[in-house]
């Protein structure tokens, strides 16, 4: 079952100088339960590629399809409230809130959705215990360590239980100890719970562990490998 | 939950958030302080005015109060003394007889309002009788004593038992005399009162000017406090029953609370000064603050945070900045209010210009409870104000735009 319908999408960042074409004209499609990972060169569009994904930015022409709803055709404060309901974020550099503890932080977003302070805290709990982290409940992002931010940023894109994940080059400041922890946490929940995740890396073992690569040259789909 | 992340985002940059709380502060504390001070000066000026000049209220012949002259005094006075001595919350009442006079020492003369007044009575209305420098109110002297001001005195180069004569126009109009000795020289906060009132004894004067036993041109009432000032006005207009008319102090001396009221203003205009000094420093700070967070908030659009929640966010991060200086200024600037409304501050070096005004060179403050509420108010408009602007900002970011930032 599709869960994201991308037609005929295309970026163009069109500035007084120089015109770019970021995506050029791409149609994919990715099912629920994917694992699925976004490569290419620095400058293939893989960023831009899951920011019109995400909702994050406007395409020049095309459509993303979620789960029956044409993305860009909501209002933009619609758009953030489609976000927030359906689709989770992994940043490269975590982006945690740093006045919020590890707990807080992963229940802010629930907090957004309204969900009961029980609730939320309970869901919180078994996140962050199901990424390991459930003996660092109350630290602040400070006192942890890169990877065990990146698990934290992986436990609040799970909290508000959303359609698929985008991760933006989730392991590129972390070490191969921390990127092996990662890759392992995601895989088992990808494979446990039937979450999606569609990364954008250049890192040989996210793409190992794929099972599906997407290989961006130029904004364009040069591969698009199922294993 | 966004009031607790706001709350936190203050501390996140301790020392930049402690300097705009401390200029909040020392702006709120200077502020407050500065209106307890003047209203301190302000309430003095109108308890001496009340306390030694006017009264609370007055009761003159309405032809009286129009011409000043001696010929519309109130006749048969002392019944209506007495009935308002009785009256609640009525603590003194004093008749008196007023003339504009002449007074004369050996060397000079000046003009003056002569007051026969019956002394133990005036101690009740007025306290001149605490304001003796020189002598002694009305005693020591057995015939045709007066008590003078020390302004005066220094006028006419007399001291204590200096003979001074003292002439007006009686009710036939024919000039007389009579000469009086100085039993005692008083000083008050208002040296121009010094300087133009002379009280001798109501019976010297009623001899001199040939008005008829219990005749008076006014009759001051001094109550126990200024809040029943009005109400007891409103029971001595039931027994008043021909000319006579009662007036308020505000009535008799109305630039007295014209004062009160464009200084209350002053007032305000001065903490609204303060407040819009530390409206650019807060906009200034928060401006840093979203420039600095650019990333975060471009995160927080990213996973669904609404433009208008994180606007909220700002204003509440703005405003509890605001308010954390504003209180600990409004407290600090209460406590030495507090402090100062007991302990004097001795003006003495400005006081001969303060005297001339009728301001006392020692002074009190006196905080106004609705004025710190105010403030109060004031300081959290100002905190929303400047939030604005800053977040209006910040809620215009492009979050694609806002994470590609490293």
């Amino acid at each position: 079952m599709n869960i994201i319908e991308i037609k005929d999408l295309v970026k163009i960042y069109d500035s007084a100088e120089i015109k770019v074409t970021a995506v050029d004209h791409i149609d994919l499609t990715f099912e629920k339960g994917e694992f699925s990972a976004v490569v290419g060169p620095s400058g293939s569009g893989k960023t831009t590629f899951l920011n019109l994904l995400g909702g994050l930015d406007r395409p020049t022409a095309g459509t993303v399809i979620i789960d029956g709803t044409d993305l860009w055709s909501l209002k933009p404060r619609q758009i953030i409230d489609f976000r927030l309901h359906n689709i989770g974020f992994v940043f490269q550099s975590y982006n945690l809130l740093p006045v919020l503890t590890a707990l807080e932080n992963v229940e802010f977003i629930m907090h957004l959705q309204g969900r009961p302070k029980a609730e939320r805290t309970k869901r919180a709990v078994e996140l962050l215990q199901a990424v390991g982290l459930g003996d660092r409940l109350h630290s602040r992002p400070g006192k942890l360590s890169g990877g065990q931010q990146q698990r934290v940023a992986v436990a609040r894109a799970l909290a508000s239980k959303p359609k698929f994940i985008l991760a933006d080059e989730p392991t590129a400041n972390l070490d191969s100890h921390a990127t092996e922890n990662l890759l392992n946490i995601m895989e088992k929940l990808n494979r446990e719970e039937q979450i999606t995740f569609i990364f954008s890396t250049h890192d040989a073992r996210v793409v190992k562990k794929a099972r599906r690569v997407i290989t961006l040259e130029d904004g364009k789909v040069l591969s698009d490998e199922r294993r | 939950m966004i009031i607790s992340v706001s709350w936190r985002n203050i501390w996140r940059n301790k020392t930049r958030s402690l300097v705009v709380i401390t200029a909040i502060t020392l702006g709120i504390m200077a502020g407050v302080f500065s209106t307890a001070f003047m209203k301190g000066m302000m309430d003095k000026r109108i308890e001496s005015a009340i306390h030694t000049e006017l009264s609370h209220i007055q009761i003159h012949d309405s032809l009286y109060s129009k011409t000043n002259e001696l010929k519309y005094y109130m006749q048969g006075t002392d019944a209506l003394a007495r009935r308002i001595d009785t009256l609640p919350h009525v603590s003194g009442v004093t008749q008196r007889i007023i003339v504009q006079s002449m007074i004369s020492s050996a060397e000079t003369g000046a003009g003056v309002k002569i007051m026969g007044i019956r002394p133990e009575e005036e101690r009740k209305v007025t306290d001149i009788a605490e304001h003796i420098t020189d002598g002694k109110y009305f005693e020591g002297i057995k015939r045709y004593p007066v008590v003078i001001g020390e302004k005066l005195a220094h006028k006419l180069n007399v001291r204590e038992r200096s003979k001074v004569v003292i002439t007006l126009q009686d009710l036939n109009n024919n000039l007389t005399a009579g000469a009086f000795r100085v039993a005692g020289i008083y000083k008050t906060s208002n040296t121009v009162f010094d300087e133009s009132n002379v009280f001798i004894r109501y019976e010297d004067l009623a001899q001199l000017t040939g008005l008829p036993p219990g005749a008076c041109h006014e009759i001051a009432i001094r109550v126990e406090d200024n809040r029943y000032t009005l109400p007891v006005r409103a029971r001595i207009n039931t027994l008043l029953t021909g000319r006579e008319r009662a007036l308020t102090w505000t009535e008799i001396s109305p630039e007295m609370s014209y004062v009160t009221q464009v200084m209350d203003m002053y007032m305000y205009i001065f903490i609204i000064i303060i407040l819009l000094a530390l409206l650019f420093g807060i906009i200034n700070t928060m401006l840093m603050v979203i420039l600095e967070r650019h990333k975060e908030i471009g995160m927080l659009l990213a996973i669904g945070m609404s433009r208008m929640r994180i606007f909220f966010m700002i204003i509440v991060e703005t405003v509890l900045l605001s308010l954390t200086g504003g209180v600990t200024g409004i407290v600090l600037g209460t406590w030495l209010s507090k402090h100062f409304e007991t302990h004097y501050i001795d003006l003495s070096m400005f006081g001969k210009g303060l005297e001339q005004l009728g301001y006392s060179s020692l002074v009190n403050t006196s905080i106004d409870p609705v004025m710190v509420i105010n403030v109060t108010f004031m300081v959290i408009v100002t905190g929303i104000i400047a939030a604005i602007y800053p977040a209006w900002k910040a809620i215009h970011y492009d979050p694609a735009e806002a994470l590609r930032i490293e």
